[in-house]
């Protein structure tokens, strides 16, 4: 294991991407940083830009209005950059996978990492899947 | 030339101030997260966000946007940081350099970062850091003049020097700063000032990430990012060790003295930290309101409460 990929998975800074989200998964990804559960220990942090961003996760279900701003979050991130599809929504597309308006699921947009299944995901899936994520480096 | 650079390099300069600026760092992310009952990040997780912006991620340069400047500014913030460093530095681990008038050189450097960050977000084209850039620019004018109050204020108290060491020989004959009433009320307003050239949580409007996603610095990705972030730890130490030279007659090295100076600077830091954990992001016009009234008139009184000898 080289320094660079150790540093990269000492600190992965995480940018939320909420599509067209019910905001269920929005509040469990806030769950994550609270003192109960605390992903700061492994140097996660929630920030603000996509171009700082080391993961992007997707949270909420893919329409159709939301795949080129997806395309676009995820262009302008600076790579490395990893995706993780987020909830039932953002993996398969859930209860919106026939609609109308579906777009997704992720992974046909962008090429996805980790998947966290869940609607919602519970803190213990969302580290569990994380974790894998920083194995898979 | 070949101790200059050492000074520089080595020793007080970019390798000492960054280690310990990152230290540091980690320091106040603690405290953050003891207040809020977390467990907080690893000691060495400033480096590694350092290293992997340095080292893995990819630069990217805006499209349409003065992509030289851009790229300059955070070199010269740097350089401006390191400077500032060396200068409080030297002085206060006992090196003689015989420099007159360092005060006004640091108060110079110290104004650089700001204006690189200006400049910086200014060039990237993007909108939100435009608007970022104007926020740090009122806020520049606001703490700039109670900050310079201030360095006129701990001036005068030292008897028209304008020397570091002189003004920590005047502490060491006299009693440090702190002790009088004066020294008390100029300690409070540079608490302040610090809170807005650090950007820390009541003025950190210029890089607001819920509301502008971090403003000045949207566009900064890769090396010139984490040169960026160099230039933070640097000033998170310069900034508190500037205000135990003027207020708590600075360092020892002597036994036990060694501890207490440590303690001095993680004493200011922690009050920052405490500050920053206790209160909500105001709004622009609110801090320039806070800054030209509160801060300066508490300077002005300190300035009158010098001239009466208190």
């Amino acid at each position: 294991m080289g320094f660079k990929s150790f540093c990269l998975k000492k600190s992965l800074w995480l940018f939320h991407f909420a599509g067209a989200s019910c905001n269920n998964c929005d509040i469990e990804i806030l769950d994550v940083l609270t003192p109960r559960y605390d992903v700061e220990r492994f140097g996660m942090q929630l920030i603000g830009s996509p171009r700082h961003a080391d993961v992007i996760l997707v949270s909420g279900s893919i329409n159709k209005r939301v795949v080129p701003r997806l395309q676009e979050v995820y262009n302008q991130a600076s790579k490395p950059v990893f995706v993780v599809a987020f909830g039932a929504c953002g993996c398969t597309g859930g209860i919106f996978a026939e609609g109308y308006s579906f777009g997704g699921p992720v992974d046909r947009i962008v090429p996805v990492d980790a998947y966290i299944p869940g609607c919602p995901p519970k803190p213990e899936a969302i580290i569990s899947g994380v974790t894998k994520l920083v194995k898979s480096i | 030339m070949g101790e200059q650079l050492f000074y520089f390099f080595i020793y007080p300069g970019l390798l000492f101030a960054g280690i310990v600026g990152g230290l540091l760092t980690w320091f106040d992310r603690k405290i953050t997260a003891q207040v809020q009952f977390r467990k907080g990040p690893p000691v060495l997780q400033p480096f590694y966000d350092f290293f992997k912006l340095l080292l893995v991620k990819e630069t990217i340069l805006p499209a349409r946007g003065a992509k030289l400047t851009f790229l300059l500014m955070p070199v010269l913030s740097l350089f401006a940081a390191t400077i500032s460093a060396v200068f409080v530095l030297l002085p206060l681990l006992g090196i003689d350099t015989g420099f007159e008038g360092d005060v006004i050189v640091v108060f110079y450097m110290l104004v650089i970062p700001s204006l690189t960050y200006i400049l910086g977000a200014l060039a990237s084209g993007n909108p939100l850091a435009g608007i970022g850039a104007s926020r740090e620019i009122k806020l520049m004018i606001s703490y700039e003049l109670a900050f310079l109050l201030i360095f006129a204020a701990i001036i005068l108290k030292a008897d028209m020097s304008v020397s570091l060491s002189t003004i920590l020989q005047a502490q060491a004959e006299g009693g440090a700063f702190i002790g009088s009433l004066s020294g008390i009320l100029l300690f409070i307003a540079a608490i302040f000032c610090l809170q807005g050239k650090l950007g820390l949580v009541p003025f950190d409007l210029a890089e607001a990430e819920t509301e502008i996603s971090e403003g000045a610095f949207i566009e900064y990705s890769g090396t010139a990012y984490a040169m960026i972030k160099l230039t933070k730890y640097i000033l998170l130490v310069v900034l508190p060790v500037l205000l135990v030279a003027f207020f708590m007659g600075g360092f020892s090295f002597e036994g036990i003295n060694i501890l207490w100076s440590v303690l001095k600077v993680l004493a200011v830091i922690l009050l920052l930290t405490l500050i920053r954990n206790t209160n909500p992001r105001v709004k622009i016009k609110q801090a320039m309101r806070f800054y030209f009234i509160g801060v300066n008139i508490t300077v002005i009184l300190a300035i009158v409460l010098i001239y009466l000898g208190l």
